[in-house]
């Protein structure tokens, strides 16, 4: 793949998934703290959503921090735009914000940590073609 | 290899009279804590108090500074 097709691909993987997880490794098998974390806050709020390994070529983290001016992984875009990076995710996960801004209800017992990408993830959709196509 | 010192002088010569803490989180010199409290941080999204925080360092994050974990507010 070119560098332009990688910054097309991101760009558009931004646009066509209302809650886009750009993360190391996958929700399944997050190579970072930080993206286990944050691929976790999604996973406790059942939300659907896509994300992006971007570990197979150093030029797809290179393109989407160029793209989002956001130097590091992970990133979260909701509805397009750049939510944040693991810190602001939580922030916004521990507050209800994040909840309120995915249109869900907070788990139980919002006051525990995140639990890591497991058992009780739901059905992904979007993930597995994005990473097969980038790889 | 930046240090907790290093970060720490180089965000409060950036932000003055800003309230800056910064942890090394792994004792390594490349996972870093920082905590930023700054007036200029006023009327900005968390995004870009964030981004303000980032532009200090430049291309030194996911560099030199592999991690940089942020927290900011104002006084």
């Amino acid at each position: 793949m070119t560098d332009t097709e990688i910054r097309e691909y991101i760009g558009q993987a931004i646009n066509e998934n209302e809650v886009m997880l750009f993360m190391k490794g996958t929700p399944e098998q997050p190579a970072c703290g930080f993206s286990l974390r944050t691929s976790g806050a999604l996973n406790a709020l059942g939300v659907h959503y896509a994300a992006l390994d971007v570990l197979p070529d150093p030029r797809i983290r290179s393109e989407l921090s160029e793209l989002s001016g956001w130097p590091t992984i992970p990133q979260l875009f909701i509805g397009g735009e750049l939510v944040g990076g693991c810190d602001i995710v939580i922030e916004m996960y521990e507050t209800g914000e994040l909840a309120g801004k995915l249109g869900v209800e907070m788990p139980e017992e919002p006051e525990e940590a995140p639990p890591a990408a497991g058992a009780d993830m739901p059905a992904q959709q979007g993930p597995i073609a994005l990473e097969n196509r980038l790889e | 290899m930046p240090s907790t010192q290093d970060l720490q002088q180089r965000l409060v010569s950036a932000l003055p009279g800003a309230k800056v803490t910064v942890e090394d989180l792994t004792g390594g010199g490349d996972h870093f804590r920082a905590e930023v409290v700054s007036e200029r941080f006023a009327g900005l999204s968390r995004i870009e108090q964030h981004q303000l925080v980032y532009g200090v360092f430049g291309d030194e994050v996911g560099g030199a500074i592999h991690a940089l974990s942020i927290k900011t507010s104002t006084p």
